[in-house]
């Protein structure tokens, strides 16, 4: 069985002398390091009673040798070497970047986040602005758009999120009914309830929650997409052949998402309604024929305008920000998923704000 | 103290055997495609063992059977003495992943770690307790070593140029102070100065730390440089192996073809003022 590194002091004239014994290695050092850290003056560093000694070993030797002047004897063939390839090395290599003081680094940390937000609400809008013009560009030159790319899109983003979304859809519509219900019977005035569900679906909910849904199916998917192909450097393959990333990967995502959006809250729309007819039916006792007359006395189309204007809004702000955050990945693999969380959390917030301002904007303009 | 714990791990002494590695009869498979037909090789402790063969002929493969990260389909694979797969006791395997260190093609750095703390990885997976500042010191002269300059331990490998995430690689590589290193496709992709700075680090480094090295290389001046034998793989198997100029004197085609084709001969002439294993004088 090999012994730990370990040593012995003798008192010399100008201070103590080492005698250094076992394997002065890696996996044997135990806790040396500290124990020779805590002597007083060392004039003198024995390594003739060592049995192995490696990097790390001669390493300790050389810094405690620096740290107090000391000499180094008995070394055998082995030490002498890795001893002479230390000696090379002086000590100034950093391993840490400096770290400045913690009230600096607060400010730091709060300027970095404030500016970075900015720079991204900016980069989003002119990312925007870049896509117009590729938009405008590929019509003028009379460029197809790339349909195939389109379609495919248009079956990941709205075909194949038409059974979540539509169960989602209808459940709120049942969630809406019967929380409805049991406040309206206090008055009641449980008729309502259809009101409540019907218009609550049309102008509002139904898109939003689409829109969320969307953003975190297909805008987390084209941050990642995106910026995987950055990280592989196919995006700038593209680009040395000649192919637009912006027409070739951007455009069609974005028009998938923005042509899907209409349908899809549409859709999500009838599916809560369906939703709270069932609990009318079932929990209230109204039949499905008077429901769907009352909808059409409750209903004003200038409802279902305002959800298909806002629609395409969201669609484009979801693909946007999806396409902005995976275009901006650079480095490493960690990029990528930061950037597909902050695609989702973006768009999300951005389809609320929008939403809050189209509320305002339609009520003022009467349509209420 | 870990020093305790530690005392009662199997300990490996790499001396008592000449052969670090042996591998006898291995066969790989990739579906229909036969990499590998009875491979035999042995390497010896102390040595630098190039690997050369055409592309596709199993370089990589075997090195990553040798390392376990491939999982042969018959044959046997003895690292100091040890088998991978018969090894029982997860100890035993610890201590013997200990003693080699690998450095992959691409530097394969965790992209997400700077480069002192990428050479810490192995040293906090085998050594949790050891002092932090210690560790620190460690990191930074293993950075010294491989020659990387003293500002580049607290960059992140995206931050580094090709050459040097190599170094850093190997840095990590050697960061347990291991007896055997594999080096896969070292100097590929870097410049001809870079690529004879890298050869002649390695070779420092095998020489002072008494390493065993097993070297995937494309590259011929690395073999005249670095190598003391070169194995050629072909017809999956290594057909021959033994010093460059015991295989000039074979009269295997590819062999010929491989070191007498115009690449070939411009390294030999360049090596041909340099002692046979030229960078030994450096």
């Amino acid at each position: 069985m090999a012994t730990s590194a370990d040593f012995e002091t003798k008192d010399g004239a100008n201070g103590a002398e080492i005698f250094l014994t076992g394997r002065l290695t890696l996996a044997r050092l135990g806790d040396l390091p500290e124990r020779l850290g805590k002597l007083g003056d060392i004039s003198r560093i024995d390594l003739s009673g060592l049995d192995r000694i490696d990097t790390v070993g001669a390493w300790l030797v050389t810094r405690t040798a620096r740290a107090h002047d000391a000499e180094v004897t008995g070394a055998g063939d082995d030490a002498l070497r890795l001893l002479g390839a230390l000696l090379k090395i002086d000590g100034d290599t950093k391993v840490k970047a400096d770290r400045l003081p913690a009230w600096k680094r607060l400010l730091d940390e709060v300027g970095t986040a404030s500016l970075s937000t900015w720079h991204e609400f900016l980069g989003i809008i002119g990312f925007f602005g870049e896509l117009l013009i590729a938009l405008v560009n590929q019509i003028r030159s009379r460029r197809r758009l790339r349909w195939n790319a389109i379609v495919t899109r248009f079956q990941t983003v709205g075909w194949d999120a038409l059974p979540i979304i539509g169960l989602m859809s209808f459940l709120i519509g049942v969630v809406i009914a019967q929380q409805g219900a049991v406040q309206l019977r206090q008055f009641g005035l449980e008729m309502f309830t259809i009101n409540l569900v019907g218009r609550a679906s049309i102008r509002e909910l139904g898109l939003l929650m689409t829109a969320i849904m969307v953003a975190g199916r297909s805008g987390s998917a084209f941050a990642a997409q995106i910026g995987t192909m950055k990280l592989t450097e196919e995006v700038d393959a593209m680009r040395t052949i000649g192919v637009s990333p912006m027409e070739a990967i951007v455009i069609p995502r974005v028009a998938a998402s923005t042509i899907t959006m209409p349908l899809l809250g549409f859709y999500a729309s009838i599916c809560a309604i369906i939703g709270g007819g069932v609990f009318c039916w079932v929990g209230l006792g109204i039949p499905p024929l008077t429901y769907v007359q009352r909808l059409r006395d409750i209903i004003p189309m200038t409802d279902v305008w305002i959800m298909l204007l806002k629609a395409p809004v969201f669609g484009i702000l979801i693909g946007v920000t999806g396409c902005y955050e995976g275009m901006q990945v650079r480095q490493n693999a960690e990029q990528v998923g930061q950037r597909t969380t902050s695609a989702v959390v973006a768009a999300i917030f951005l389809v609320i704000v929008l939403d809050a301002m189209f509320a305002v904007f339609f009520s003022s303009i009467g349509w209420n | 103290m870990f020093s305790q714990t530690d005392e009662d791990a199997p300990v490996l002494h790499v001396e008592d055997y000449e052969f670090a590695i042996r591998i006898r009869g291995l066969v790989n498979r990739f579906g229909d495609t036969l990499v590998h037909d009875g491979l035999d090789l042995d390497v010896k402790r102390g040595e630098i063992l190039g690997i050369v063969g055409g592309s596709g002929t199993g370089k990589s493969v075997m090195m990553r059977s040798i390392i376990g990260l491939q999982t042969p389909e018959a044959g046997e694979i003895e690292v100091f003495g040890s088998t991978l797969d018969t090894i029982s006791d997860e100890r035993e395997g610890r201590e013997l992943r200990r003693r080699w260190g690998v450095m992959f093609q691409g530097g394969a750095l965790f992209s997400t770690l700077t480069v002192a703390e990428n050479i810490q990885v192995p040293i906090r997976e085998y050594y949790p307790r050891m002092d932090n500042k210690f560790m620190d010191e460690i990191a930074a002269y293993k950075v010294a070593m491989v020659g990387l300059p003293a500002d580049a331990a607290p960059k992140f490998p995206a931050e580094l140029s090709g050459g040097m995430v190599k170094r850093a690689g190997l840095a990590r590589a050697l960061a347990l102070d291991p007896a055997l290193l594999f080096l896969d496709e070292p100097t590929a992709g870097l410049d001809p100065i870079g690529a004879a700075k890298f050869d002649r680090l390695i070779r420092e480094l095998a020489d002072t730390m008494r390493l065993t090295v097993f070297l995937i290389t494309h590259d011929l001046d690395s073999l005249y440089a670095t190598c003391d034998r070169v194995a050629v793989l072909a017809e999956k198997k290594v057909i021959a192996i033994g010093t460059i100029d015991e295989l000039l004197a074979t009269e295997h085609e590819w062999i010929q073809d491989y070191f007498n084709g115009p690449r070939g001969r411009a390294a030999a002439n360049g090596n041909q003022t340099a002692t046979p294993h030229g960078a030994k004088t450096v």
